[in-house]
């Protein structure tokens, strides 16, 4: 079943395998989805490794993503430079982190990152009241946007400085045992 | 002792001493392995850092230090900090985690070596109280050589040259770095494979045993999850679960998530059936009994009667003897094959088969329990609510506009209700309301109750009054009516608590599905003890010279194929009519809810029926999984067609442990207990079966212990085994004084990872505000640094200006 494609050579498929928590079935049906979304931009052979990025605004329109809230985030975090263009190897991380195999601790801090909206490396009260905007796509009023964005912090943050640093985050979401079937993409 | 951080600034108690003070902005005197990231950041902070400089000069006043609790900092305050001190803010170790990949690099190095020296767990000893215990357990980069990220990438390229394939592939997958990198670490690690092998007593000894232990250990895992992989590959349902998943949530698909449990459960109980029992009995088929043999009617499909009475469905169909045996008399015409000369101890085999068969669905249903608990249960996890529904309640599963737009009025709901619940709990309930609810509860549970006992009685009315009028072979029809009541009264019974639970209006939504979950299970307990008691204890007694075994078993049956048709009727008349009546008459857009504990409990339910019956008909687990796949295409589609997401926010998790303890304790406990007593006590009966001859079934393996006794001094120590452990009640005793023993070591454990938990939160509480406490004394010196400087430059200005005023 392996050795038939074409489009990776038998180390690139190896490693792709060993670093990611795809078998080679997967990783070749992955393939083919990236390849989907931009047939003329994607070649058909990966094993010269070709530096080719499918513009966030088709990864945008898959159908696991395009209800999605976080798509944005979510692309920015797992592209090579932040802007949401990803390429293959961006593509395979991304569905492998979000996928049923990832440790808790892995995606817990894929997590942060993402809700980590202006990217300073911990999550103020800013990041937090857009997270309850997008959760909630704008029904809430400010004011308990702002008494809920409140509650949150009173609960998570550790050492009160006034926002969550990676570690109250990975200690609350220890919490939260429902963490590991919602931060979760089928595909 | 406590190690103290290397900070090499340091401030003095005076403030007249200017001079020799070190500025914060003099690189040489600052922490080393900051300065890369300290350039990391400048440039950062440049770039976003112009609304902070015009709040820098005339800032509010420094705050004092050493009066009471110093002010924590709002973000506000941040902007009254300089751009010096946010730039050492931002550099400390516990902040660059998440960001700077050369941080991430040196904590995978950090956690591969304590990996290969097996240290498992720090101790809270050893780390002092100015170190901030890391979630991680592992040491952060307080190292203090100065190492650049080229460096600390090829120590650990080192490392992981030093680990196994497994270990390695496992540390690689788990690491927060991109896809392209760790490609490369992995090529890099992967070159001498022979290096692995020669490095003994380089630091820190693996035993070789030890070494062993971890290839078995991951070659076990590995082979088990390509089993599973292999068989979860094999079930077409991947893209089905995954429409499921998108439409309706996580909730739904814990359903059929456990749907597919209970098929993996039933298919592990009937292998040993089928390859020790079924198939050596249809390949030694008894003496055919006299009389013809009853054609294959349409009715034997529901009744399990009739054609099927003389198969090897039944218990009834086994031999008592030993087949097989080499014939040791001149042929009489049985017996013709002399090169087949196995035996086959029918009777032991059947005890042996259904026993093991039963001890292996234990042990697994408590490894799952056990697995399930530790996944959704935490020591202290009551707390915190909005923050987990904030992040943790978005599921990524759901794919479709209709249901995300769904999701999303759920979680603003679920946020409006605990916004609303904080404020109403701050009004305190008065007593008469408090008693009335109470009142209220109590009379609801005993309405319950009542139903529960009223339904019991009738059950055991109606089974007697099948006694009274004996049926014959002929009418076979007739013995479908007590089935149908029990179904009957099944379905319409949570019907009638729901009705019942809607006038006690409780108030969280969780509480309600327990309390549901609870009144049925109790219900559903109490028809099967009292059917029980009516088989094992009546039946017996009234089919004194027919085969009571097979009857138990045919009973069994019937219920397990009307279960299913009134779960086909109960989908469509619930959910299919229901949305028919309410879209058409009522003009609601709204479709019925998906039931989810009550469908659950009607799997568990089925689930019990085929263990309960397992011993009088070998074939039943077979039936169970053709109903079960069944009930899931049945169950798929009309959720697709009928039903709608339920409203309330849905602990998925949690419901999973409570289904699959369910499932473990009064459903697998009762069939167990049923089981025994069926072995140890009842006789069987004289004219059928494999035990027709015995006292009680137990007593085959007595039989063939004497046997051994008998053979000879070398399997002596068998019968010791059995008379002095399980004859003797001693044992039983010792296994449950070292169970109880091992419970009250767990409850003692938890408590003091309380007592920890409670601790480190203070002692992060205390780093919080030393953090402060630092900040402030850094922004004074700044501050008072900048003002002796503006004042020096003032006056050399001054002094320019007019020379004449020296």
């Amino acid at each position: 079943m392996g050795n038939k494609q074409t489009v990776f050579t038998h180390e690139q498929l190896e490693a792709y395998q060993d670093c990611t928590f795809f078998t080679r079935k997967e990783i070749m049906r992955l393939f083919y989805r990236y390849q989907d979304l931009a047939p003329q931009l994607v070649p058909l052979d990966y094993t010269s490794s070709p530096d080719v990025k499918v513009p966030y605004e088709l990864i945008s329109s898959m159908p696991e993503l395009k209800d999605n809230p976080f798509r944005q985030r979510i692309a920015q975090v797992f592209s090579e430079d932040g802007d949401g263009h990803m390429t293959l190897d961006n593509f395979l991380d991304m569905f492998s982190v979000m996928s049923e195999m990832a440790p808790r601790d892995l995606k817990a801090y894929y997590a942060f990152k993402i809700y980590d909206f202006n990217n300073d490396g911990y999550i103020c009260e800013w990041d937090l009241e857009q997270t309850v905007t997008k959760l909630t796509q704008g029904e809430l009023s400010a004011e308990e946007v702002s008494l809920v964005c409140e509650k949150v912090l009173d609960e998570a943050d550790g050492d009160h400085d006034g926002r969550l640093s990676l570690e109250d985050f990975q200690n609350m979401i220890l919490r939260a045992p429902d963490f590991l079937s919602t931060f979760h993409i089928r595909i | 002792m406590a190690q103290p951080l290397n900070f090499v600034l340091s401030v003095p108690e005076t403030p007249e001493d200017h001079g020799q003070e070190p500025s914060p902005y003099d690189e040489s005197d600052v922490h080393d392995s900051f300065h890369q990231l300290i350039q990391e950041q400048s440039r950062w902070v440049a770039e976003e850092g112009l609304e902070l400089q015009e709040q820098e000069r005339g800032a509010g006043a420094p705050q004092t230090t050493g009066s009471g609790r110093p002010v924590p900092l709002g973000p506000e305050d941040a902007g009254a900090h300089s751009t010096a001190t946010l730039r050492i803010l931002a550099s400390m170790p516990s902040r660059t985690i998440g960001r700077s990949r050369g941080a991430i690099i040196s904590q995978y190095y950090n956690r591969t070596v304590q990996l290969r020296r097996r240290v498992s767990r720090p101790e809270l000893r050893g780390v002092g109280r100015s170190a901030r215990p890391s979630l991680r357990l592992y040491d952060l980069e307080l190292d203090p050589a100065a190492l650049e990220e080229e460096e600390k990438r090829l120590l650990l390229v080192k490392e992981l040259q030093g680990l196994t394939v497994a270990q390695r592939d496992h540390m690689l997958r788990a690491m927060p770095l991109g896809l392209a990198e760790k490609r490369c670490l992995r090529e890099e690690s992967q070159t001498p494979s022979g290096k692995q092998r020669g490095r003994p007593g380089r630091r820190g000894l693996l035993p070789c045993c030890g070494r062993l232990r971890d290839a078995c250990v991951l070659a076990l895992h590995g082979l088990g999850l390509g089993l599973l992989s292999g068989l979860l590959a094999l079930m077409p349902w991947r893209y089905a679960l995954k429409r499921i998943g998108g439409r309706f949530g996580s909730s739904v698909l814990s359903y059929f998530l456990f749907l597919k449990t209970l098929l993996a459960f039933n298919a592990l109980l009937l292998l040993p059936l089928l390859a020790f029992l079924v198939g050596v009995q249809a390949a030694f088929p008894p003496p055919a009994s006299p009389g013809s043999a009853p054609s294959f009617t349409g009715l034997e499909l529901l009744t399990g009667g009739g054609s099927f009475n003389h198969t090897v469905l039944y218990y009834g169909y086994y031999s008592n003897s030993t087949l097989n045996r080499p014939c040791a008399l001149p042929p009489e015409g049985q017996c013709g094959r002399e090169a087949d000369t196995l035996p086959y101890n029918m009777p032991l085999a059947y005890l042996f088969t259904v026993g093991v068969s039963f001890f292996i669905t234990c042990i697994t249903l408590v490894y799952s329990m056990s697995c399930s608990f530790g996944e959704s249960y935490r020591v202290g996890s009551a707390s915190g609510v909005h923050a987990v529904t904030v992040f943790c309640s978005w599921d990524h599963k759901v794919t479709q506009r209709r249901a995300s737009r769904l999701q999303c009025d759920n979680i603003r709901t679920h946020l409006k209700e605990l916004l609303a619940e904080r404020q109403r709990r701050q009004g305190p309930r008065s007593a008469c309301g408090r008693l009335r609810q109470v009142a209220v509860l109590g009379l609801v549970w005993l309405l319950c109750l009542g139903t529960t006992v009223g339904c019991t009685v009738a059950v055991y009315a109606f089974s007697e009054l099948m006694i009274k009028s004996s049926v014959s072979a002929d009418q076979e029809g007739a013995l479908l009516a007590l089935p149908v009541v029990v179904c009957l009264l099944n379905l319409g019974a949570p019907y009638l608590f729901r009705c019942l639970a809607a006038l006690e209006r409780q108030d969280s939504p969780v509480l309600e599905v327990y309390l549901a979950i609870c009144r049925n299970l109790i219900f559903k307990m109490a028809i099967l003890g009292i059917l029980c008691y009516h088989w094992l204890g009546r039946r017996v007694g009234t089919l004194k010279n027919q085969c009571w075994e097979n009857f138990v078993g045919q009973e069994l049956y019937r219920l397990t194929v009307l279960d299913f048709i009134f779960v086909l009727l109960d989908t469509l008349f619930g959910e299919l009519v229901w949305r028919l009546i309410s879209e058409k008459k009522l003009k609601r857009r709204e479709k019925p809810e998906f039931d989810i504990a009550g469908n659950v409990l009607e799997l568990i339910y089925g689930q019990t029926l085929t263990w309960l019956g397992v011993l009088f008909c070998p074939l039943l687990p077979a039936v169970q999984i053709i109903k079960l796949l069944l009930i899931f295409y049945v169950k798929k589609t009309s959720l697709m067609a009928n039903c709608q997401a339920p409203r309330r926010p849905w602990l998925a998790s949690h419901m999973s442990t409570v289904f699959v303890s369910l499932l473990c304790f009064p459903s697998f406990l009762g069939a167990a207990v049923f089981l025994c007593y069926a072995v140890w006590q009842v006789k069987p009966s004289s004219t059928c079966g494999p035990f027709r001859t015995l006292d009680t079934m137990y007593e085959a393996g007595k039989v063939w212990v004497r046997h051994l006794e008998a053979a000879g001094p070398r399997v002596s120590w068998l019968p010791w085994v059995h008379r002095y452990l399980v004859e003797n009640t001693f044992p039983v005793y010792l296994v449950s004084a070292l169970l109880l023993a091992v419970i009250y070591l767990n409850i003692q454990v938890v408590k003091g990872q309380r007592r920890v938990i409670c601790l480190l939160k203070e002692q992060i509480s205390n780093e919080g505000e030393d953090k402060v406490f630092l900040i402030n004394r850094l922004h004074s010196v700044y501050e008072r640094k900048e003002r002796s400087r503006v004042g020096r430059s003032q006056e050399a200005e001054r002094l320019v200006d007019d020379p004449d005023a020296w």
